[in-house]
């Protein structure tokens, strides 16, 4: 379906370290990529904001701003046969794993060149050329998936990983335990990423979790566990590697706590500060934003000009105007097509 | 034709598909060192191993979304509840996951997965493990829902649910697994979605399904010594319902009754009265009559829970009553 074009941007996978090792930050092109993937997810973002306002994208719509270190930096070390899973912020793992923008936008729009033929929307990314499993909506919901996944693999004898993204909300629901205890208990080459962006909605994490250094509940299943800055994009690739590793070499799941901020609201309906988080804790987490912590990194060592900064987000404004003109012109899905795709017709 | 029970019948389907494609394995609680809750399992972890009949954890809404997870990528799980009345644990997986993920994902992601198990009531086994959940499950649409009342359908139709590329609710029945009936040896399948005849009549008929069949077959054979003679509709497929099948004998015994297991409000019955209705209103002779569970959650003391069921005497009561002879 989404099939990457020439000139559009790709994940950062070909730069993938052989054995998980860590980046060490002195490799100017994968920073490059890295760069291009946070600021890619940034933009688009920004777009989806402005299209939301007027009515272009409906629903509900989770803006990954602020987190955008956590997808590529863990999804730029998979190969192309793994799999990836997660929740209704999806968009940058999406563009980050390498669904197009032009079908990530359009899927927003509601048309019918989407990932899931507008039949999906903000919530529901799906893409089976990328093997990206999904975007899902109920919290806590497609983690024994995740696991169902890892069984799949080892069922098989591949040696693939899947990586499940979900909020650090999600450790307090039934269905993250009941999927943990199957992966620890099997040992399921799973590694479950929390982006612990501090919030379930309005909810703090210290006032819904009874514990708070949350990588802690691996324990009750016998699984590895870590945490990382999620505002590095270093630390995310030297912490999610060793657990792609883990997974990959010696099938053992992996719980690790992503600590992460989302710069928005919840969703498109909430505001950016309020009633549950102050502007000044707001303006604090600005201070390390993803991006301008990696771009700083990139120019102190010399790999990349402020032109060539410029001329990057230059181009990838294009890419996401591009999207934006392709979604725009691509048809509402026809109306037949509202009864297709509730069953299939073959059988094995 | 060899007589065997519903249990071995079972046993035989799940054996058949498990050689036959090596995507296929059972999941669920007691399936394989325990040989099953209900022995439908036996023999088949010697036989296969534990890669492919896996014992679970006791954590339904876990293991019903391995089980998703599986047939994402790829293989062709049977995920065993010990009963349906444990399913509701993991009907998040069920409702949101399997029956949504093709839609929601425009086509991309079919879910050839089954879940089975015992539903509805058995012996005063009393509230919480005696609801016959279909209405809840054929309400969904992406699910289909498979309930069958003898030993040779409940072979067909099992092979024929692992084979299917949809989720499939597989409803079973504790009070069937002993019943017997006769089962061919050679390889069969039934197509889901299809009626079954499995009595005769011109005076009115009977719809129903699962272990209501049972029930229904023994009405119609008492009413047979009366002279009263009734076609008894088994559906065996709930979701998609074969409607012709239905219209095809009400616009021959312009009578019909609607005999299911569970409870009256919203129950499929009330969805086969509404087809009634619409396409054999003419035909009618009288309202359509429903039999079914009293509106009340399952009593424990005997004949309280007596009263509670749909049985052969409610129906003999209720064709008496759509042919006017009370």
């Amino acid at each position: 379906m989404a099939k990457t074009k020439k000139g559009e941007p790709r994940p950062a996978n070909a730069a993938a370290p052989q054995n998980g090792a860590p980046a060490d930050g002195d490799d100017a092109a994968l920073n490059r990529e890295l760069l291009r993937s946070m600021l890619l997810q940034r933009r688009f973002e920004e777009r989806c904001a402005e299209a939301y306002a007027i009515g272009k994208i409906g629903g509900f719509c989770h803006l990954y701003i602020g987190q955008e270190a956590v997808s590529t930096g863990s999804l730029s070390l998979l190969r192309d046969d793994d799999y990836v899973i997660t929740t209704y912020r999806d968009h940058g793992q999406a563009l980050a794993r390498g669904i197009t923008p032009r079908a990530v936008m359009a899927e927003l729009f509601g048309r019918i060149d989407g990932c899931a033929r507008g039949k999906g929307g903000s919530m529901h990314m799906f893409d089976r050329n990328t093997n990206f499993l999904g975007g899902h909506g109920i919290v806590g919901g497609h983690v024994p998936i995740a696991a169902g996944v890892g069984f799949a693999i080892k069922y098989r004898g591949g040696d693939q990983v899947i990586i499940c993204f979900m909020g650090e909300s999600v450790v307090n629901t039934g269905a993250f335990h009941e999927a943990l205890n199957m992966a620890g208990l099997w040992k399921l080459p799973c590694v479950f990423l929390i982006e612990n962006n501090r919030y379930g909605m309005g909810t703090a994490l210290e006032r819904a979790s009874a514990i708070h250094d949350i990588h802690e509940r691996g324990a009750a299943y016998n699984m590895h566990r870590d945490f990382c800055d999620g505002q590095d994009v270093f630390a995310v690739r030297k912490t999610v590697g060793e657990a792609i590793d883990r997974a990959r070499r010696e099938q053992q799941p992996t719980l690790i706590d992503v600590r992460t901020y989302r710069f928005m609201g919840h969703s498109m309906s909430d505001a950016v500060s309020g009633t549950y988080r102050s502007k000044a804790e707001l303006d604090e987490y600005l201070k390390r934003d993803p991006i301008a912590l990696l771009r700083a990194h990139m120019q102190d060592a010399g790999q990349i000009t402020d032109d060539e900064v410029h001329a990057l987000d230059e181009e990838i404004k294009g890419i996401v105007q591009d999207s934006w003109d392709f979604a725009d012109a691509s048809p509402e899905p026809p109306l037949e097509a509202l009864y297709e795709d509730v069953y299939v017709d073959t059988t094995s | 034709m060899p007589v065997i029970t519903y249990r071995d019948a079972l046993n035989q389907a799940l054996r058949e598909e498990l050689q036959r494609d090596d995507r296929v394995f059972l999941m669920g609680e007691e399936v394989a060192v325990y040989n099953g809750a209900y022995k439908v399992s036996k023999g088949l972890l010697q036989e296969f191993g534990e890669m492919r009949v896996v014992d679970t954890p006791i954590t339904e809404l876990g293991f019903a979304g391995v089980g998703v997870g599986a047939a994402m990528v790829g293989l062709r799980p049977v995920i065993e509840f010990m009963t349906w009345n444990f399913a509701l644990l993991a009907i998040d997986q069920v409702v949101n996951a399997a029956a949504k993920m093709l839609y929601m994902s425009g086509g991309q992601y079919p879910m050839p997965i089954v879940f089975r198990g015992p539903n509805g009531a058995a012996l005063q086994l009393s509230a919480q493990h005696s609801t016959a959940w279909e209405s809840w499950l054929a309400h969904i649409p992406g699910l289909k829902v498979v309930a069958p009342g003898t030993p040779y359908d409940a072979k067909g139709l099992l092979k024929a649910a692992i084979r299917d590329d949809n989720p499939v609710c597989f409803l079973e029945g504790e009070m069937l697994y002993n019943t017997k009936g006769e089962v061919p040896e050679e390889e069969y399948v039934i197509p889901l979605g299809k009626a079954d005849l499995k009595r005769e009549g011109d005076h009115a008929t009977i719809v129903t399904w699962g272990k209501m069949a049972l029930v229904a077959v023994q009405a119609a054979d008492q009413l047979a010594k009366e002279g009263i003679r009734v076609d008894v509709v088994d559906l065996r497929t709930v979701r998609p319902v074969d409607t012709e099948a239905v219209y095809a004998s009400v616009r021959k015994t312009n009578r019909c009754v609607v005999l299911e297991e569970g409870w009256e409000h919203s129950g499929v019955g009330a969805q086969v009265v509404d087809y009634v209705q619409r396409e054999c209103f003419d035909h009618l002779d009288a309202p359509v009559l429903r039999v079914h569970q009293a509106d009340v959650p399952m009593p424990y003391a005997k004949q309280l829970e007596k009263a509670a069921k749909p049985d052969v005497p409610k129906t003999i009561a209720a064709i008496k009553r759509v042919m006017y002879l009370d």
